[in-house]
C-alpha cells in the first residue's frame, strides 16, 4: 500500500538505538510514520518493540540515534508531544477500586482538561467502545475485553494525534479480541494514526497499513503485510502431519520435490511445511512420492510464513 | 507541522523542560502539573477517608488515654517530679511527633510500591504530560495533606486531654507535619524502586520501630546509656519531639527551635532530591 510521498511525517526515526546496561534491547532501527497511516511493530517477545514504543512515548529516553515526534524532540519536549499521544499500555494501567467513569476523569485530569470536558467526551467514548452501562461501575469485576476496551476510550480522552498500542489484545479472548479491532479499525477509518505493537501475525494483517518485523533489536523487513507475504513467502502453505516416528524420514523424502512444487520446506517439531504456489498439486506430489500424511492443510501464506523464513523462528516462540 | 497546527490542540502544549534552560519560566506550570497528580490521590481517598479518619482518632484516644492516664499516674507518683510536668503533658507532644512519622512510613511505603506494582498509576500518569518529577511532587502534596490530618486531629485530642501548657502549640502542628516530611520522600524514594514488599516490613521492625522507642517519645533520651545518646541525637524523630514539645510546654527557645526545624528540613530536601532522580530512573528507565 503507497501512502501519498508528500504526507506529512509524524513520527521519524533514525538509528534509534536503547540499551540497558550491556543489553541492547533497541538496535539502530529506522522508520517513518505519516499521518493517518496505521503502522505495526511485529515481532516475538524480547524484539526490541515495546522499548521501542516506550521510546516513541517520550518515557524513555533513547541511548542513542535520532528520534522526532510530531516534530519535536522527544528529549526536550516529552510533556507538550505526550500531550498529544494516546497510549495504550500492554498492562492497563486503571484503577480497578475507582468507577469506570472516575479513571476517565483521573485520567483526563493529568492532560489539564476541565471537569465538563471530560464529562462530554466520557460520554462519547465509553458508547464508542460499548461501555456506556457500565460507566458507574467499578472496573474490579470487568472482564478482560471490556477493560481493555475501557483503556482504549481512555487513551483518546485528550483526542490525540497519534495512538500507541502496545500489545492491544495480548490476553483477550477471540470474540473480545474482535470487538477490540473492530474499534480500532474503525478509529482507523477515521484517519486516526495508529502506532501498534504485536506478536499476532493475524492482528498486523488486519489493522496494519504498513509494518516492520523486529527482530533482536532490529527491523529484518519492512512494507505493508500483503507486500512482505508476496516477497517473503509464497501464496500458499501446505502443512503436512506425520506420525511422530515417522516425521524426519518424511521430510527427507520430501526433499526431492521439484522447485516448481515445493519452494521451501519448513521444519517443524510436529509439522512439515511445503512452501508452494498451489497447495493442492503440491498435495498430490507429496502421494505421489507414496507418502500419505495424518493431516494435511492447504492455506494461503500469512505473516507468520514471513517471520519464520526471516528468522527461522516462529512469532510464539 | 501546518496541519498539526489547524487541529483543535488538547492542551497547550507547555515549554520545554528545564533540560535547556526554561526551568524558572516554568515553575507555574510544574506545580499545576503536580497538582494534577494530588487530584489523582484526592480522588482515590475518597473511598477510604471515612475508616481512616477513625483511625486518626481511636489511634490516638487509645495511646493517650492507656499512656497518659494510665501509665502516666504510676509514672507521676514515683517518678518525684524529674520530668517536670505531668506524664501525659510529657509523652503527648512525643506521640505527636512519632504519629507524624508512622504516617509517613504508611503513606510512602506501600501506597508508593501499589502506584507501579498493584494500581500502576504511576505509568499511567508518566503516558500524560506529567514528569516523574510531577508525579512525585503530586504524591508528596498528597503525604502533606495527609500528614496535617493526622496530627491535626492528634493535637487537637491533646489539647482535648488538656495537656497543652502554652499557646505555641499551635505551631506544633508544622512541627509535627516537618517531623513527617523529613521521612517521607526518602521511603517515596526508595519504596518508588522496589519490587516486592517484603523488606517494608523490616523497615518498620528495625527502623521505625526503634526510633518510636527510643528518640524520647516515652522518656527522656538522657535516660539512655551514654554511648546510645549521641544516636538519639542524629535521628530525625528526637528532633521533631523535642520540637513539638517544647512548643507544646512553652519552653521554646528560638535558637534550638531553629536548629531542630533546619535539621528536619535538610532531611526532607535531602530525600526530595533522592526521590526526584530515583521516580525519574523508575518512570523513565
Amino acid at each position: 500500500m503507497s501512502h501519498a510521498a508528500d504526507a506529512e511525517v509524524l513520527v521519524r526515526a533514525r538509528g534509534l538505538t536503547k540499551r540497558f546496561g550491556d543489553f541492547t534491547a533497541v538496535d539502530g532501527i529506522d522508520f517513518s510514520i505519516s499521518r493517518g497511516e496505521a503502522f505495526g511493530f511485529l515481532g516475538p517477545n524480547g524484539a526490541g518493540k515495546s522499548s521501542t514504543m516506550r521510546m516513541v512515548g517520550c518515557v524513555s529516553a533513547p541511548t542513542s540515534g535520532e528520534l522526532t515526534i510530531l516534530g519535536l524532540d522527544p528529549v526536550t519536549h516529552g510533556p507538550a508531544i505526550r500531550a498529544r499521544l494516546g497510549v495504550v499500555p500492554q498492562e492497563n494501567t486503571l484503577d480497578i477500586e475507582l468507577t469506570v467513569r472516575e479513571n476517565l476523569l483521573v485520567y483526563g485530569r493529568y492532560f489539564g482538561l476541565p471537569r465538563s470536558v471530560i464529562r462530554a467526551r466520557s460520554a462519547t467514548l465509553l458508547e464508542f467502545v460499548q461501555l456506556s452501562d457500565r460507566a458507574g461501575d467499578q472496573v474490579d469485576p470487568l472482564s478482560g475485553g471490556m477493560k481493555r476496551r475501557l483503556v482504549i476510550a481512555r487513551s483518546l480522552i485528550n483526542e490525540p494525534d497519534i495512538l500507541l498500542l502496545d500489545e492491544p489484545t495480548t490476553g483477550l479472548d477471540p470474540q473480545a479480541r474482535h470487538i477490540v479491532w473492530d474499534r480500532l479499525f474503525r478509529l482507523k477509518q477515521r484517519g486516526v494514526t495508529l502506532i501498534l505493537t504485536t506478536h499476532y501475525m493475524d492482528e498486523a494483517e488486519q489493522l496494519c497499513d504498513r509494518l516492520v518485523v523486529m527482530d533482536a533489536g532490529r527491523i529484518v523487513a519492512e512494507g505493508s503485510p500483503r507486500a512482505l507475504i508476496g516477497q517473503y513467502s509464497t501464496p500458499e502453505v501446505l502443512e503436512l502431519r506425520f506420525d511422530p516416528g515417522d516425521h524426519e524420514q518424511a521430510a527427507e523424502k520430501l526433499t526431492v520435490l521439484p522447485a516448481g512444487t515445493a519452494e521451501r520446506l519448513e521444519v517443524l517439531a510436529d509439522r512439515v511445511l511445503v512452501y508452494t504456489r498451489n497447495g493442492d498439486e503440491a498435495l498430490a506430489a507429496v502421494r505421489g512420492l507414496g507418502l500419505e500424511p495424518l493431516t494435511s492443510l492447504a492455506r494461503r501464506s500469512t505473516l507468520e510464513d514471513v517471520f519464520l523464513r526471516l528468522t527461522g523462528r516462529r512469532l510464539d516462540d | 507541522m501546518t496541519a498539526g497546527a489547524t487541529r483543535a490542540a488538547p492542551a497547550a502544549p507547555p515549554p520545554a523542560d528545564g533540560a535547556n534552560g526554561a526551568g524558572r519560566a516554568n515553575g507555574g506550570a510544574r506545580w499545576s502539573f503536580a497538582l494534577r497528580e494530588f487530584r489523582f490521590w484526592l480522588t482515590d481517598y475518597r473511598r477510604t477517608w471515612r475508616g481512616s479518619v477513625i483511625s486518626s482518632v481511636l489511634g490516638p484516644l487509645l495511646y493517650l488515654g492507656a499512656m497518659g492516664a494510665g501509665l502516666g499516674t504510676l509514672v507521676n507518683r514515683h517518678a518525684g517530679g524529674t520530668l517536670g510536668v505531668p506524664y501525659l503533658d510529657f509523652i503527648a507532644p512525643g506521640l505527636l511527633a512519632a504519629t507524624a512519622m508512622q504516617t509517613a512510613f504508611g503513606e510512602a511505603l506501600y501506597p508508593v510500591l501499589g502506584s507501579v506494582k498493584w494500581v500502576q498509576n504511576y505509568f499511567a500518569a508518566a503516558a500524560s504530560p506529567l514528569r516523574p518529577a510531577d508525579v512525585f511532587r503530586g504524591h508528596l502534596l498528597f503525604v502533606t495533606l495527609r500528614l496535617a490530618m493526622n496530627c491535626g486531629i492528634f493535637l487537637a485530642l491533646i489539647a482535648a486531654f488538656g495537656a497543652v501548657r502554652s499557646a505555641l502549640a499551635i505551631l506544633a502542628l508544622p512541627a509535627a507535619v516537618l517531623t513527617g516530611l523529613a521521612f517521607a520522600p526518602a521511603l517515596m524514594g526508595w519504596a518508588v524502586t522496589r519490587t516486592r514488599d517484603t523488606s517494608f516490613s523490616v523497615l518498620m521492625r528495625f527502623l521505625m520501630l526503634p526510633l518510636f522507642l527510643f528518640s524520647g517519645t516515652f522518656f527522656p533520651v538522657t535516660q539512655l546509656p551514654g554511648w546510645l545518646q549521641p544516636v538519639a541525637y542524629v535521628t530525625p524523630l528526637w528532633h521533631g519531639v523535642e520540637l513539638c514539645r517544647t512548643l507544646c510546654l512553652g519552653t521554646t527557645d528560638l535558637g534550638g527551635a531553629a536548629v531542630h526545624a533546619g535539621y528536619l528540613l535538610a532531611f526532607a530536601a535531602a530525600g526530595c532530591v533522592f526521590a526526584t532522580r530515583s521516580y525519574r530512573r523508575r518512570l523513565n528507565e
